[in-house]
């Protein structure tokens, strides 16, 4: 008899909970940060609807801050599939000119990547949001729904989950609610790669090393991705192979030196790896709880 | 230079095979879905602590926060404290309890690990419920010093009735009592007392200590006596064959794919068993039959579907199944329907079960108007007593009845979990009330009803009155208008010699519904009890105004059927909020909008709009005196008022 393999196991679940979505609320969105889960998401979205189009839009929340290759993937992927998408800048945030470098990394991600959110949410009138993160990245997104509720101001209360029993998720809301969904919700950093390889789904080269020009930052590995980084005293950028791990904005995510080129190599590597995916980002830093506080505040 | 390529390349293609032979090892693993529970200090997150340490899946930073936090808040002096790594948020590490589902992940040689970490703590036994619902295999914990505790049992109980397949009691801490055999026999002895009288078959008895590491993945040394696997060993061995693959093929119909004219496909996960291209199928509950045409991916048509895949069907007839229906194998033993039904349920809402309240059903991809009519009784888990109870609280298991607005398909959930399990949600709140497990059809009436003929019956009584007894369900905003133009309406009624009454919060919130909280969902009872009030005055030959602001067409549905649609007439009051605000006197929307009152239809809760009233009126547009005579012509029109 032909049992079905873990990824068998996790790719059919992430389809249903799409299709759950589609099936029960008015007007979602995927969420489309352009990293690798985000490609593996729309992977399995496109499997769930097919021969259909996607019958919804990806949103996009550029906080201007993105490596420049980011773009361009993203870019080709909308030729390449067709999809609708949406990109969205916080114009207050542009007109301020937040930045990292001068509001640090805070300010800048709360206002160019949690406010840039809400609005875009807010202005396409969503009422479901899927996103690509997993319960494996860090403990309070371990304790996270698959149908996970915001309030108007997207706030998320971790005491008022509602229980979801079998496969049976209640989409119901009340005004002004909205639904963020984690249809990858099951699935490791390592199930991400392996999905990868076997579907051969394209993926932004930065995950793959190369030499790159980077300075180090309080042990951080920053890619000078354009002229805008400024440089401390004495700081020359050094061409590193470096690949990275996890993709947000290029001045707050950390490099990794890696000889790892090709895909086989990067699932060789993270089978090794010592030091866990989000460590490369600085957001989380800052205190233990920061995640939380940070999802309570609206960050998806 | 060039001998550097070569060596890359020479690198990068053993780094290839060695990754194509590890992801062919990984395409042989399993899944396996186990859930920990026990009482609140017996043990759990240490021991997922130690999996998840010993299968050296901790990071470097992962750890390196570990031992600071466990420096500050840890219970282990300067040891790294291990419940602390999955104890995620920030409420529970203060408190040293979890109080969410927590899940982990972790593998092995053999198998990939989903752990969910449930709380410990009474209250949070809905919690511990949902993790049950998605589990292959549960890890009961037991501290040895302890012995059962009523939450042991209580999780025995209700792993066993969700069916989990396979049952490990982990007797924990056996280095507090000095690694003794006779205490872990002791308590195996209770346990299997216990299990019997919960009709549990098997289950697996482990001395441990996961503070020690004694039989978590190593055998212990201490315990020379016992000669049973490990944990670990255990948790890599056990059968994970699924027996929905052997039953009978099911697929509810999630989402109809109809990208063009030429494809129509039915979109769902396959629940139970498989089904080959040529093979007949059944839909329910229409019953019709065609055969599956082709199944679609984007990689290519497959032959054959198997349970718990995520799949795309073609048919070769075009049969009109929608969401919710059930795609079937062949014609013969098909899924059962009713609209009644005998069930488990496991009430999770802090408000109390009101016996008669209208909720969603939802089972499979199919949502349902139901209610419960009948609390059979409440289990005790401890003593496994059955009490005679009307409601049911927060964490209490009681067999009751329950009927839906229409027949279902459905099978016993002992046969066929996804057929068979259902949750309840609030249809004002919209939260999730209860999960259900049913366990048959229930036939024959609930309730005592009245088989002995009235000798003055309803028409006696109108004639006597001549007048044609009906009700004029009046529907709109607070401060719309209903009293007014009701009253407007009664004194026409009562001057030409009508006999008739007015319902509304004035007389029915004191008395009839002194017990129901108006800021939750008791809107719907109360709205139930005013049609049945107003069908009994009916009854009586009373002509009834009913003023209320019933807001969800639902609602009033509920009312026309209790009250019948030919006795039915149903007025919108569609007054601008701006007019209802200026008639505010007593500042009910201005402290709804300060969120001191809640659920008032118009501020934080929907008004759904009548599509087909039978007359809609403003108070802009009609004085109270003019919308009477137009309601005046209405009933002379449709014959009510006698000549």
């Amino acid at each position: 008899m032909n049992t079905l393999s873990h990824l068998d196991v996790l790719e059919a679940e992430a389809i249903h909970i799409m299709r759950e979505v589609v099936a029960e609320v008015e007007n979602p969105v995927m969420m489309y940060s352009v990293g690798k889960d985000s490609a593996v998401m729309l992977h399995l979205a496109l499997k769930a609807f097919a021969p259909g189009k996607l019958p919804f839009p990806l949103l996009h929340v550029d906080t201007g801050f993105k490596f420049r290759e980011m773009i361009a993937f993203r870019d080709q992927m909308q030729k390449d599939y067709g999809f609708d998408l949406i990109v969205h800048q916080n114009q207050d945030g542009l007109d301020a000119g937040i930045n990292p470098f001068d509001h640090g990394s805070d300010v800048h991600t709360n206002i160019m990547k949690t406010e840039g959110l809400k609005q875009a949410l807010d202005a396409g009138g969503f009422d479901a949001a899927f996103g690509g993160a997993r319960r494996d990245e860090e403990a309070t997104r371990a304790k996270e729904r698959v149908f996970s509720f915001r309030t108007k101001t997207h706030g998320w209360d971790p005491k008022n989950q509602r229980p979801e029993l079998w496969s049976l998720y209640n989409a119901h809301k009340n005004i002004g609610e909205s639904i963020r969904v984690f249809p990858m919700s099951n699935w490791t950093e390592f199930d991400v790669w392996q999905y990868i390889y076997e579907q051969n789904i394209p993926i932004v080269p930065l995950y793959l090393a190369a030499k790159r020009p980077v300075v180090e930052r309080d042990g951080v590995l920053i890619m000078v991705d354009d002229d805008r980084l400024p440089l401390r005293d004495g700081e020359i950028p050094m061409q590193k192979m470096v690949r990275f791990r996890t993709l947000g904005c290029y001045p707050l995510t950390g490099a990794v030196e890696s000889k790892a080129a090709t895909l086989p190599e990067i699932i060789q590597e993270t089978l090794v790896a010592r030091v866990s995916e989000r460590s490369g980002r600085m957001i989380d830093h800052d205190q233990a709880a920061s995640m939380e506080k940070k999802k309570r505040e609206g960050y998806f | 230079m060039s001998q550097d390529m070569t060596v890359g390349q020479k690198a990068s293609q053993k780094a290839i095979a060695e990754v194509k032979a590890y992801i062919d090892a990984q395409r042989q693993k399993t899944l396996l879905r186990f859930i920990t529970c026990g009482s609140v200090d017996d043990g759990k997150s240490t021991l997922i602590g130690r999996l998840l340490f010993e299968s050296k899946l901790l990071f470097d930073d992962q750890l390196e926060n570990l031992k600071n936090v466990s420096k500050k808040l840890g219970t282990q002096g300067d040891d790294i404290d291990f419940a602390l790594l999955v104890d995620g948020l920030a409420a529970e590490r203060e408190q040293g309890i979890t109080i969410d589902v927590a899940y982990r992940f972790f593998n092995t040689e053999q198998r990939k690990f989903i752990v969910i970490d449930t709380p410990g703590h009474e209250q949070y036994t809905r919690n511990m419920a949902t993790g049950a619902s998605q589990a292959d295999l549960a890890v009961l914990m037991v501290d040895a010093r302890q012995g059962l505790t009523t939450q042991t049992k209580r999780h025995a109980y209700i792993v066993q009735a969700l069916g989990v397949k396979h049952i490990v009691v982990a007797i924990n801490k056996m280095d507090l009592v000095d690694y003794g055999q006779d205490r872990f026999d002791e308590l195996v002895e209770n346990f299997r007392t216990f299990s019997q009288k919960i009709d549990m078959e098997a289950f697996t008895a482990i001395p441990m200590s996961a503070l020690k590491g004694d039989n978590v993945l190593e055998a212990s040394g201490h315990m020379d006596w016992y000669t049973g696997p490990t944990l670990m060993q255990h948790l890599n061995t056990v059968s994970v064959a699924d027996e929905v693959a052997e039953k009978p093929f099911r697929m509810p119909v999630q989402w109809v794919n109809r990208p063009d004219l030429d494809f129509r496909g039915f979109a769902g996960r396959v629940v139970s068993g498989s089904l080959k291209v040529g093979d007949k199928i059944t839909s329910m509950p229409s019953g019709k039959t065609s055969k599956l045409a082709r199944v679609y991916t984007v990689d290519g048509d497959l032959d054959e579907v198997l349970a718990g895949q995520s799949v795309t069907l073609c048919l070769e007839d075009e049969i009109d199944a929608s969401r919710g229906d059930i795609l079937c194998a062949g014609d013969a033993n098909l899924p059962q329907q009713s609209d009644n039904f005998h069930v488990k349920i496991l009430w999770m809402s802090e408000q109390k079960l009101r016996v008669g309240r209208t909720f969603r059903m939802k089972i499979g991809a199919h949502t349902v108007n139901a209610s419960v009519t009948q609390t059979k009784h409440v289990i005790d888990v401890n003593t496994l007593q059955h009490i005679s109870a009307e409601t049911l609280e927060l964490n209490e298991i009681g067999e009751c009845i329950v009927r839906t607005e229409r027949p279902i398909c459905f099978e016993p959930y002992a046969n066929n979990r996804e057929m068979g399990g259902f949750i309840l949600i609030d249809k004002i709140t919209n939260a999730t009330m209860a999960m259900g497990l049913i366990a048959d059809a229930h036939s024959g009436a609930d309730l005592d009803q009245r088989t002995q003929e009235l000798t003055i019956d309803r028409a006696a009584r109108a004639d006597q009155k001549r007048q044609v007894p009906l009700t004029v369900w009046f529907t709109g905003l607070k401060r719309s208008g209903k009293t007014y133009i009701a009253n407007a309406l009664e004194r026409k009624l009562f001057a030409r010699g009508c006999h008739s009454f007015i319902l509304d919060p004035g007389n029915v919130l004191p008395g009839m519904s002194e017990d129901l909280d108006f800021e939750s969902s008791d809107q719907i009872e109360n709205v139930r009890r005013v049609a049945h009030m107003s069908k009994l005055m009916n009854d009586a030959g009373l002509i009834v105004m009913t003023c209320f602001t019933s807001p969800l067409s639902f609602e009033r549905r509920m009312a026309r059927r209790i009250i019948g649609t030919e006795n039915f007439l149903e007025i919108h009051m569609d007054t601008p909020i701006e007019i209802s605000l200026a008639q505010d006197s007593q500042g009910y929307f201005e402290k709804a909008r300060r969120g001191e009152i809640k659920n008032v239809a118009g501020i934080d809760m929907r008004f759904e709009p009548p599509k087909a009233a039978d007359l809609t009126f403003s108070l802009r547009k009609h004085s109270p005196e003019d919308a009477a005579d137009i309601i005046l012509a209405k009933l002379t029109e449709m014959g009510v008022l006698g000549g």
